[in-house]
């Protein structure tokens, strides 16, 4: 969209991603047509990307109230109390569109904007965490995304020196043309500093901080909210590029004006640059906002109204100084070597003014860009093939005869693996708080001055949401809290991602609904408060949707930071306790997939109570200093938590340990025994003293526990009624396991 | 002691070499911009780790002409201790205050974790609460630690104790398999011919506390404290 019609045409607005009526509503607001400025300027704010409109309605349902709550959704990150005067601050955000069309830049620069979310609320970033979705390795279309993302990632996060400590990634052919890269950001501010993005106090001025602006990005946000075709790597051009020394900087600079006090509020020029920036910051301020384009500092001349409005290039702020502060923002600007210019004030008439040279280019009510853009309640069914998808008749399916092979394929599957090779290439230490790194349920990182830790985990579980949206949005959830609590942690707050499809169809919007309200409940039953997060729909190409995908990213409190657990056995002689059922749960399970290649079935239903039960419990037996090891058992079930348990921890004191486990089966299948993934379960590891302890308070919670062996030698010995399963050396297991990421990327 | 710790633009480590400095070993310590001419009266000097300048044009290459580096040159002269870890270690070789030069990784890709290091001489201010020989485990973080230089100069630094530290296995083989990032001679870290300058790429800092679950890289300031005061109580002291 560079050369721009002066006339307002139905192909025009079209071309703008707008429908008609809602182009109606714009004659409306305005009492007038709109120029193209301002068409360009409604086309972004009213984007699904930035406006939020088809699933507005529905993100109400999540609880977002919390004695910790500082900050709810909303504002740039949401923020919770941790106590000594500090609050967590966090949020995570999609970045996939441009990820698939530049997966180097696309994902560099979504690490920028996350991080800018972070520090705009005055918090300095400590932690970086990314989930990534991508389509089986054996395509080299697949590698280069992997590759290319990954070392975007590296890039951005090692250079800015904010440590990537975890995440996840799992891989399947839906994602072939439409990966997904989510990053978590968590900051920590003191809480009396937090500061918002307000454009308050009429008069005040409005300054303009970081990166010239170029014609990089324009209409990055309208991509975003728009399905893909072959061509879309064509979009190339609207992919920005990323500098991440300039963003260290610029937060560097950031922080020493909050430290000296000198902003009213603050906001990201991310998605739709200085438009959203603008709009939303009068709006949330209820004022206005009045700009003088030709300060704005640019990279290139002749730039329109037009173009500058609309530019996504990186790594720019938009400040509201208190009046007579602005020179000493300027003065840490120059230090660090960042473009700063007053370019315009804020007023009291409510509305968004662009001028270029002193004449008005733009006058859009701020309200109309903001609260009152257009939502939908899209109508929802079911799809036609859902029933066909939850049919499984396991019975028809032979039992495991050869445990040990499918336990090597499972640990050998992608999404198993380990990703050793990804976070090797990942500073997970700068700052040295990374107390627990990559690799075990949840990252750890320690908060200096305090006797506290906080653990951070991202999780999703894709199949699961297709096979059944509401049980598998309260799985992602019970995921990520039992991931939080093995680690010794009190979950104390929920950001989401939530990645669909194309919401204008029918069973798209039946999937996210669903999913939303299983999420919802999830975090009411755990009281867990959601407070922040973010939509991207339209992942989408030539018609495929992915499946629904919603990330959790929880954060939980450890106190005092000692007492916080990893997932690796310690010590020979400990005794093996498994907390929790196991049940026929084979639908939509990694084993199904690797060894019957289906992705069928119906989910484990997971009860709400019973998983918060095990969560008090675990937490109990945590600050109870009991337990040696507590592994989430998910993913390829109890054999492959098993397996990863005897693995290893990466740090100085990390042995691997074998283990020798006998299993009782009743009347289960042995392929659901052992690879069935069955929610709601822990795998511990304790000293011999602590077992009845251990089994005591497991009774006094109501939550099923068996001792099932023994930590020790350099072997995984499963036997099941006796009958020996699986007895193999941890070395052979770990080689398959540890191997498996590089050698299928290089091939 | 009085510890300054230089503050390039694209220090990311400089933070973390002033905790450890000030809250696990209860030292003085000043950050010091690179913008400023004069050090002050210090003690020591860090150089600490990040991306300088981005790590534009080349790793250190455009830190090493900022305006402190003048007084880093001249606290030199006059026997300073100056550390400089990872990015810090690069910004000395481009100064010319250690010899040699970085090339990216062999395998082209960064690598952050913990490796082996032998403590090749202990008998340097840096290392001295360790012992010749001592295995090490410290982490590594960078994309260019491939240590390069030419014959003679190598040759140089083996004759004069030069090499400090070195990649090996956990028995302390020096094997090529145990070299990270293809450095000659498996060099993780050299100090100057006078004996007062070292340059390493991994991160002593990141090691230093009992909860990070290793302390191995403690000693290496524990070292430097103790060569100050001892050279302190040796001085007469001043009137």
């Amino acid at each position: 969209m560079g050369q721009v019609s002066t006339h307002i045409t139905p192909e025009v607005i079209q071309r703008h991603g707008l429908a008609e009526e809602e182009y109606g509503q714009i004659l409306k607001h305005l009492g007038r047509e709109p120029n193209m400025t301002e068409l360009g300027i409604f086309s972004v704010m009213w984007s699904e990307h930035c406006s939020y409109k088809s699933s507005r309605v529905h993100l109400k349902r999540f609880p977002t109230e919390g004695e910790r709550v500082v900050q709810g959704p909303g504002e740039n990150a949401g923020a919770v109390d941790i106590g000594d005067g500090l609050s967590a601050v966090f949020k995570m955000e999609s970045h996939n569109h441009p990820s698939f069309i530049e997966p180097f830049q696309g994902a560099a620069t979504g690490v920028g904007g996350i991080l800018r979310d972070i520090f705009t609320m005055g918090a300095r970033p400590i932690a970086l965490l990314d989930s990534l979705r991508f389509g089986e390795l054996d395509l080299p279309k697949n590698r280069h995304l992997l590759k290319g993302v990954v070392s975007g990632i590296s890039w951005y996060g090692n250079c800015i020196g904010v440590p990537t400590v975890g995440g996840e990634i799992t891989f399947n052919d839906i994602y072939a043309k439409n990966p997904l890269v989510n990053v978590f950001c968590l900051g920590i501010v003191k809480t009396d500093e937090l500061l918002l993005g307000r454009a308050g106090g009429v008069g005040n001025p409005v300054l303009y901080i970081g990166a010239k602006t170029g014609r990089d990005g324009i209409h990055g946000a309208t991509m975003a909210s728009d399905s893909f075709d072959d061509a879309s790597e064509q979009k190339r051009p609207n992919v920005q590029v990323g500098d991440p020394f300039l963003e260290k900087l610029l937060l560097e600079a950031c922080l020493e004006f909050l430290d000296q006090r000198l902003l009213v509020g603050i906001q990201d020029m991310g998605a739709a640059g200085l438009t959203s920036s603008s709009c939303e910051m009068a709006s949330r301020a209820g004022t206005g906002i009045e700009l003088e384009l030709a300060d704005v500092p640019r990279r290139e001349p002749d730039m329109t109204p037009y173009e500058l409005m609309l530019s996504e290039s990186q790594e720019r702020m938009l400040l509201v100084a208190d009046a007579g502060k602005e020179e000493q923002v300027i003065a840490i600007c120059r230090k660090w070597g960042i473009d700063a210019a007053v370019i315009g004030k804020v007023t009291d008439d409510g509305f968004v003014r662009i001028k270029e040279q002193g004449t008005v280019v733009a006058e859009i009510p701020a309200k109309a860009l903001v609260d009152e853009s257009p939502k939908y309640e899209r109508p929802a069914k079911p799809p036609e093939y859902q029933d066909i998808l939850q049919s499984l008749t396991i019975e028809n399916l032979p039992d495991v005869q050869d445990a040990e092979d499918v336990l090597l394929r499972l640990l050998d599957s992608p999404t198993i693996a380990s990703k050793a090779w990804v976070y090797r290439q990942y500073d997970h230490m700068v700052g040295i708080d990374t107390v627990v790194r990559p690799g075990s349920d949840a990252a750890v990182v320690r908060i200096k001055g305090t006797n506290k830790a906080l653990a951070v985990t991202t999780d999703g579980n894709s199949r699961y949401c297709l096979l059944n949206p509401y049980v598998g949005g309260t799985l992602t959830v019970a995921e990520a809290a039992r991931n939080l609590v093995c680690s010794g942690a009190q979950p104390i707050g929920v950001t989401d991602c939530l990645n669909f499809g194309n919401p204008e169809r029918q069973d798209i919007m039946w999937q996210f609904v669903l999913a939303v309200e299983g999420i919802a409940d999830a975090c009411r039953t755990f009281g867990i408060p959601v407070v922040s997060g973010n939509v991207s729909l339209y992942n989408e190409t030539n018609g495929l949707s992915i499946y629904p995908t919603p990330i959790i990213g929880m954060v939980g409190l450890i106190e005092p930071a000692d007492r916080m657990l990893t997932q690796w056995f310690k010590k020979p002689g400990d005794r093996v306790i498994l907390l929790g059922d196991t049940q026929e749960d084979l639908g939509g399970t990694e084993y199904l997939k690797v060894v019957h290649y289906r992705e069928q079935g119906a989910p484990p239903w997971l009860n709400l109570e019973t998983e918060k039960i095990l969560h008090a419990c675990m937490l109990r037996l945590a600050a109870e200093g009991l337990v040696q090891s507590a592994h989430d058992c998910s993913d390829g079930g109890l054999a492959v938590t098993l397996a990863e348990s005897c693995f290893a921890s990466q740090t100085a004191r990390g042995k691997p340990l074998g283990a020798t486990i006998r299993l009782d089966a009743n009347d289960l299948r042995t392929d659901a025994l052992l690879f069935g993934e069955s929610p709601s379960r822990i795998l511990l590891s304790a000293s011999l003293e602590y077992v009845e302890r251990v089994m005591a308070i497991a009774r006094e919670h109501e939550v099923p526990a068996q001792e099932i062996g023994t930590v020790g030698e350099d072997r995984l010995t499963i036997s099941v009624n006796e009958q020996p399963a699986i007895d193999m050396p941890i070395a052979a297991l770990f080689e398959q396991w540890s191997q498996s990421l590089e050698s299928k990327l290089s091939a | 002691m009085k510890w300054g710790v230089i503050v390039f633009p694209g220090s990311n480590c400089d933070r973390d070499c002033a905790h450890v400095l000030a809250d696990v070993l209860d030292q003085d310590v000043n950050l010091i911009w690179h913008g400023d001419s004069s050090l002050g009266e210090l003690d020591a000097v860090v150089l600490p780790g990040g991306f300088s300048y981005g790590d534009y044009l080349r790793t250190g290459a455009i830190a090493q002409l900022s305006p402190i580096m003048h007084a880093v040159q001249e606290f030199t002269r006059t026997g300073g201790l100056v550390l400089g870890i990872c990015n810090g270690f690069q910004i000395l070789l481009e100064a010319g205050l250690l010899p040699g030069a970085m090339l990216p990784n062999v395998g082209l890709s960064f690598i952050c974790e913990d490796v082996r290091v032998k403590v090749e001489n202990a008998d340097t201010p840096f290392t001295r609460h360790y012992e010749s020989g001592q295995v090490i485990r410290l982490p590594i973080a960078h994309a260019e630690g491939n240590y390069h230089t030419d014959p003679v100069t190598q040759a140089a630094l083996q004759a004069n104790a030069q090499i400090v530290f070195r990649y090996c296995r956990t028995d302390g083989t020096v094997t090529e398999q145990a070299n990270p990032n293809g450095s000659l001679d498996n060099i993780a870290g050299i100090r100057n011919a006078a004996g007062n300058v070292l340059g390493l790429m991994p991160h002593p800092e990141r090691c230093a506390e009992a909860l990070l679950d290793n302390e191995d890289g403690q000693l290496l300031f524990r070292s430097m404290i103790d060569s100050v005061m001892s050279r302190q109580a040796e001085k007469p002291a001043a009137s």
